[in-house]
């Protein structure tokens, strides 16, 4: 069971409160964008085996929106932090490279 | 290979059964293949039996980075059916279901086909509805299905509770012609026809990198070295995004773990397959007498193989509500697979951004009934290097050219 931390109200619940929201920090395009950038914004995923930033939904709590950090391989958390930014901030980065020094980076 | 017969087992009777032979043995990769497969699953072997049997290509390695069979194709609920919406489904699943029929003889290994029918159970308005315009789109397609009744259910089904009250049972759309197999069997019955014709299967050999020199795949690294090759098959379900990674390319494929159990063996009960896609439950009864549960997937990505156990709750917990008679049951053994979904829940088979790369992916929560004509297909799509008829409107491309294979709004949930 995943226990994740709301950012938003700082709550600490179990996985049955939140919902999984996929991959974050998608840059958006729209429709008059290219065929190959719309698809990687709709479509394509990098679905990786190892360090993944998400978005959730403490959807049987506040309802707001955040972003996880979390390994695919290992079920292991990183920390959570405010869905209004673009890019993981510098403190999850650190613990990341803390516990995977092998890390590559998110892009 | 010396054939399977029930003479094999009366000489083998008589000799205290040391005449049986490996079913295949385990060979040291070449310096180079034709086609190398990624993934000794049902749907790399088939696709490595129908290249030798229909294309005539053998100079084929599998490589494997566990035991083959030790993916999903080990992990299903074992259904077969293909009571699809869109045509393009019904077609690449029946033929997969018509192949099943004779795949014990063709490749003289019992898979146990099974064909005892599948009903899937209508438990809302909605889905009634739903499954009434299946039954009209598989007839245009040629798949035979019937829309039964309540009465019919109870009659075919003695231990289901039709009344509800929160998930009613308001019909059913039957398939009588689909059913189960042995999930392990068609792995090996695969595998051992594969090994039989020359083809190399390697397991235990973890692909690291894909080589690729301009814009063209030249081979594989792996754990034990290096293996080049002319084609390579990327046929290894919820990795695949891993595996696009080495190549260079991303896929439209996100990896969930999706759950089964089975419960303690228990007396005959139910002969036919039950679906109840609004629960996200699976149950039909194994030979030996165990009930197989399959449950729906988690939300979040994930590679682990083991899911969170609040779905099995959810799952057995609506199930007990169709089926009473279940509540005492002891649950022996639970696991779980990762499924890798595409966004419409159709299945991608074709060629990649990389010259010589296919891929066949995205099979999701249904890959077990696909196997043979998957491996059909895909097949056809290596050896001619473009896409064959039933496996074209499968492409990669679909994505971007919006001619989506929408089975999600047709099963309403995962299927």
């Amino acid at each position: 069971m995943l226990v994740l931390k709301c950012p938003n109200c700082g709550v600490i619940a179990e996985e049955t409160e939140f919902a999984a929201g996929g991959e974050a920090h998608l840059k958006r395009f729209a429709s008059d964008s290219g065929d190959d950038e719309f698809t990687d914004y709709m479509f394509r995923r990098k679905n990786p085996k190892g360090v993944h930033f998400e978005r959730w939904r403490h959807a049987y709590g506040c309802g707001k929106w955040f972003h996880a950090a979390r390994c695919t391989a290992t079920l292991q958390v990183f920390g959570t932090y405010s869905a209004q930014t673009s890019e993981p901030p510098a403190e999850i980065i650190a613990t990341i490279k803390q516990h995977r020094p092998d890390w590559k980076g998110s892009k | 290979m010396r054939r399977y017969s029930a003479f094999a087992i009366a000489r083998e009777a008589l000799r205290y059964h040391t005449g049986w032979e490996r079913a295949w043995p385990s060979p040291a990769p070449k310096a180079k293949y034709d086609v190398i497969i990624v993934g000794a699953g049902g749907h790399g072997l088939a696709t490595a039996y129908y290249l030798a049997k229909n294309h005539g290509i053998t100079n084929i390695a599998v490589i494997e980075k566990g035991w083959l069979g030790g993916g999903n194709t080990g992990r299903n609920t074992t259904i077969i059916r293909s009571n699809y919406l869109q045509d393009e489904s019904a077609a690449i699943y029946e033929k997969a279901r018509s192949l099943y029929e004779d795949l014990s003889q063709d490749l003289n290994y019992n898979i146990m086909f099974s064909p005892r029918g599948v009903m899937m159970l209508a438990q809302t308005e909605h889905e009634k509805r739903g499954y009434l315009r299946t039954v009209h789109a598989n007839r245009a397609q040629g798949v035979t299905t019937e829309f039964i009744g309540p009465e019919e259910i109870k009659r075919r089904l003695p231990i289901i509770n039709i009344d509800g009250p929160r998930y009613p049972v308001l019909g059913a759309l039957w398939q009588a012609r689909g059913g189960t197999a042995r999930h392990d069997a068609v792995a090996w019955g695969y595998a051992r026809k594969c090994a039989a014709m020359g083809i190399d299967i390697i397991q235990q050999t973890e692909v690291t990198g894909v080589d690729v020199a301009n814009g063209k795949v030249t081979g594989v690294q792996t754990t034990k070295g290096a293996i080049g090759c002319n084609k390579l098959a990327i046929v290894v379900a919820g990795n695949s995004s891993v595996l696009a990674e080495m190549a260079g390319f991303r896929l439209p494929i996100e990896s969930l773990a999706l759950q089964a159990l089975v419960s303690e063996p228990i007396k005959p009960c139910m002969d036919v397959v039950v679906m109840a896609n609004t629960v996200h439950g699976y149950m039909s009864q194994s030979d030996k007498g165990e009930m197989v549960i399959g449950g729906g997937t988690d939300g979040f990505n994930n590679y682990t193989q083991r899911g969170s156990f609040h779905h099995i709750e959810e799952t057995v917990r609506a199930l007990i509500e169709t089926f009473p008679m279940i509540s005492r049951l002891k649950m022996l053994r639970q696991w779980g697979g990762i499924v890798d979904m595409t966004g419409d829940r159709s299945p991608i088979i074709g060629k990649t951004p990389v010259d010589g790369i296919f891929v066949n992916c995205g099979w999701g929560t249904g890959g077990f009934k696909a196997i043979p004509g998957s491996g059909w297909a895909m097949a056809a799509t290596v050896a001619k290097g473009e896409p064959d008829a039933l496996a074209a409107p499968f492409s990669l491309d679909r994505f971007k050219e919006g001619r989506f294979i929408d089975e999600s709004v047709a099963a309403g949930v995962a299927h």
